[in-house]
């Protein structure tokens, strides 16, 4: 089966998330683009297990999702908390931890 | 019979020792002990120190007294005892054991250092009387006169070197007894820093010795010594004579010997005059089997003492400091010992002779010195002496006793051992001899100046507030025998005992004539002296002394006066160059060795701080990187794969 267009779609929403990344300072958005990125890495682990006709990569899938939704619990919290201390979601503003 | 000395040196052939010879080691260990307990016990033995002190070495005496008869009893050929204590270390091949040896000239010396030893710890009692730490001192004297025996001792090298080492502590320790003064804590330093340099030589000689002859045995080496190649013994011979310059205050390493007249008086007697200078000369003697075949070593021994005797004797003229004027007149009396174990077989026993008169009458001067400090407010200037005859006589007569035996006059110790060692001189080389006849007159000279200036004149020259008064008999009773002795120590050469008696340790030198009859070099010497006396006279008996030193001298005596510039000398040419050189190798440590070690660590440093400002917490530079990161490696891996 071709799968040319799942890889390249996967290929253009991993670019979008990764350019998000870098370029917004919501740190929900980054958040978000992360989130697109892990997404897009999924489509592509699937579209690939499809060729090769196993379930390797379907598998590899699901722990992708598991941990995506171990990081959401934890990265949440943590913006949650830096909102609170200093009213502001922006990841420029927390740039403390430096030399 | 002993072969007559053609280079045949006797070979020790000790019996093992019993009888009461086995009480041998008592000798050594009684003022141990005595050393032992005063300085452990601490103030607990304040109240009996100085008594145990005393006693123990008068133990030692008397126990030497019993062995030195019993040698007398026995056979020429049998006079040589060793006793093995224990084995000090055992190692490969090399096995040194804690070994004495008791023959002639060990059993002379153990009558002399025990016997003048005790003589002087009784005199200590009375002198040292008001001193708060004087347990500590008879602490330090027994030491000093355990190291002592222990050197004269020791059947080997490295046991002669522990003693050697012991009684330079015990020196160091008793030079700086009143250490409060920084002029005795810096003398005791003095004398101990150019030891050192002596002990280099001893210390080298045992190393050469370890390698020739596998062993410092006495017994060993004397019979191997022949094997030995006449340079590797003349190399010996002088390391060996380096050590008794240092320790017997020769020429060039006798500058410490005058500052450690800061120490009590009693430890310049014990010490610097009777004994533990004149170690060296014993060394010389006991190493006779390596100067015999080392000919060269023997002139350089001659040449030093001869240095010595005028070096010494030019001190002695021009101090005004009793003290340091008997201390010049030291180093020039065993620059004579040093000249007759220069001369060889011949001189042997003439030096041990003259070691032993001259314990008897230094220790007797050094401490009648110290009676009249004792009445003088411990004032040692000659010039603020004077008529002292009337107010010490017991002290006047012993000194008097002392001085005629140092200049050799006829019939007492010293003109005997002294008229010896010149004859052989003169004997060997004339103008060896010369200057040793010199050296008497001068020896006259300065002995008269000293004896005027302290006992006659009048007493305009005192100080205010000085009630001289007679020290008390703890203190004359040992200035009495001593005198006894200085004036009957000749009785030893009656009969040529003296060289009888140490032939099977020296051997006996062929009888060289000299060139002139005996009885005129006497005249000779006699009539030279009489001079000097007769000089001393004029310039110090039949005029007033002036209270202070006048300053407009010549540059003779200034010079002698600043020690012949020995201090200077050594400063030029040892003390700055060695500072220079010390503080040239501190500059370099710090700036180019410390220089490459930080040099590193710093730059790294730097380096960090440029590198480190890659941290600027903003995420989304991390989150760059990271991406740099992961497109590099995902290039490399693409440009891997399709190469």
């Amino acid at each position: 089966m071709d799968v040319t267009a799942y890889v390249v779609l996967s290929g253009i929403l991993f670019t979008i998330g990764c350019v998000g990344v870098l370029i917004r300072r919501n740190a929900i958005v980054v958040f978000m683009c992360v989130e697109l990125m892990l997404n897009a890495s999924n489509l592509a682990l699937v579209a690939f297990a499809r060729q090769h006709g196993n379930l390797d990569g379907q598998i590899a899938a699901f722990f992708v999702m598991v941990v995506a939704a171990a990081e959401v619990v934890v990265g949440l919290a943590i913006i949650m908390t830096i909102f609170r201390t200093r009213r502001s979601a922006s990841v420029d503003d927390a740039s403390l931890l430096k030399y | 019979m002993y072969a007559l000395n053609e280079g045949a040196i006797p070979v020790v052939n000790a019996a093992s020792a019993d009888g009461v010879y086995s009480l041998l080691w008592l000798v050594v260990a009684l003022p141990l002990a005595g050393a032992t307990i005063l300085l452990v016990g601490g103030r607990y033995t304040d109240k009996w120190g100085h008594l145990l002190g005393t006693l123990l070495p008068i133990g030692s005496f008397l126990v030497s007294l019993v062995l030195f008869f019993d040698l007398l009893g026995r056979d020429e050929g049998d006079r040589q005892v060793s006793q093995h204590v224990f084995t000090w270390f055992q190692t490969g091949h090399l096995d040194v054991g804690m070994d004495l040896l008791y023959d002639p000239l060990s059993a002379l010396f153990l009558l002399l250092i025990t016997g003048v030893g005790s003589l002087i710890h009784v005199y200590s009692i009375g002198y040292m009387a008001h001193d708060l730490r004087r347990r500590r001192f008879f602490g330090y004297l027994n030491l000093f006169v355990a190291a002592m025996l222990m050197l004269v001792l020791s059947e080997n090298y490295l046991g002669l070197f522990l003693g050697w080492e012991g009684v330079g502590l015990a020196s160091y320790l008793l030079i700086g007894f009143w250490q409060h003064k920084p002029s005795a804590a810096a003398a005791g330093k003095k004398a101990f820093v150019i030891n050192r340099v002596g002990d280099m030589g001893i210390s080298t000689s045992i190393m050469m010795f370890f390698a020739l002859f596998g062993s410092t045995s006495f017994t060993v080496i004397s019979e191997k010594a022949a094997n030995a190649s006449e340079t590797q013994l003349t190399i010996l011979g002088l390391l060996l004579l380096l050590g008794a310059c240092a320790k017997s205050a020769q020429f060039p390493l006798q500058a410490w010997l005058l500052d450690a007249m800061e120490g009590p008086t009693p430890v310049s007697a014990l010490i610097h005059a009777a004994t533990m200078v004149t170690a060296g000369v014993y060394l010389i003697v006991r190493s006779n089997f390596i100067f015999e075949a080392a000919p060269h070593a023997q002139t350089a021994v001659v040449v030093v003492a001869l240095i010595s005797i005028l070096w010494g004797a030019a001190i002695g003229c021009a101090k005004d400091d009793i003290k340091k004027g008997l201390a010049g007149s030291t180093m020039s009396q065993i620059g004579y010992m040093m000249l007759g174990a220069g001369l060889g077989a011949a001189g042997y026993a003439f030096a041990i002779f003259h070691l032993l008169t001259h314990g008897f009458f230094k220790a007797n001067m050094f401490l009648g010195a110290g009676s009249v400090m004792h009445g003088m407010n411990d004032d040692v200037d000659m010039r603020h002496y004077g008529a002292l005859r009337k107010m010490m006589p017991v002290t006047f007569l012993t000194f008097a006793m002392g001085y005629l035996a140092i200049i050799g006059f006829p019939g007492f110790s010293g003109f005997w051992s002294k008229d010896k060692i010149i004859e052989t001189a003169l004997a060997d080389n004339w103008l060896v001899g010369i200057c040793a006849i010199i050296g008497a007159g001068i020896t006259g000279f300065y002995m008269t100046r000293m004896m005027l200036m302290t006992f006659f004149g009048d007493d305009r020259r005192w100080e205010k507030d000085v009630h001289p008064h007679e020290s008390p008999s703890v203190m004359t009773v040992p200035l009495v025998v001593l005198a006894a002795l200085s004036v009957l120590g000749g009785v030893m050469l009656a009969g040529d005992w003296i060289q009888d008696f140490l032939a099977p340790v020296v051997g006996t030198g062929a009888h060289e004539d000299p060139p002139l009859p005996a009885l005129a070099v006497t005249v000779i010497v006699v009539l030279v002296v009489a001079s000097g006396v007769a000089v001393a006279w004029l310039l110090f008996g039949r005029r007033e002394v002036p209270r202070t030193a006048p300053q407009d001298v010549s540059f003779v005596t200034r010079a002698a006066r600043e020690e012949l510039y020995g201090n200077q000398i050594n400063d030029g040419l040892v003390v700055n160059p060695g500072r220079h050189l010390v503080g040239g190798l501190l500059t370099i440590d710090k700036h180019v060795v410390d220089g490459t070690f930080t040099g590193g660590p710093v730059s790294l440093g730097t380096l960090a701080g440029f590198a480190r400002r890659a941290q600027n917490g903003f995420v989304r530079t991390y989150a760059l990187s990271l991406l740099g990161g992961v497109l590099i490696v995902v290039l490399a891996l693409l440009a891997v794969n399709l190469a």
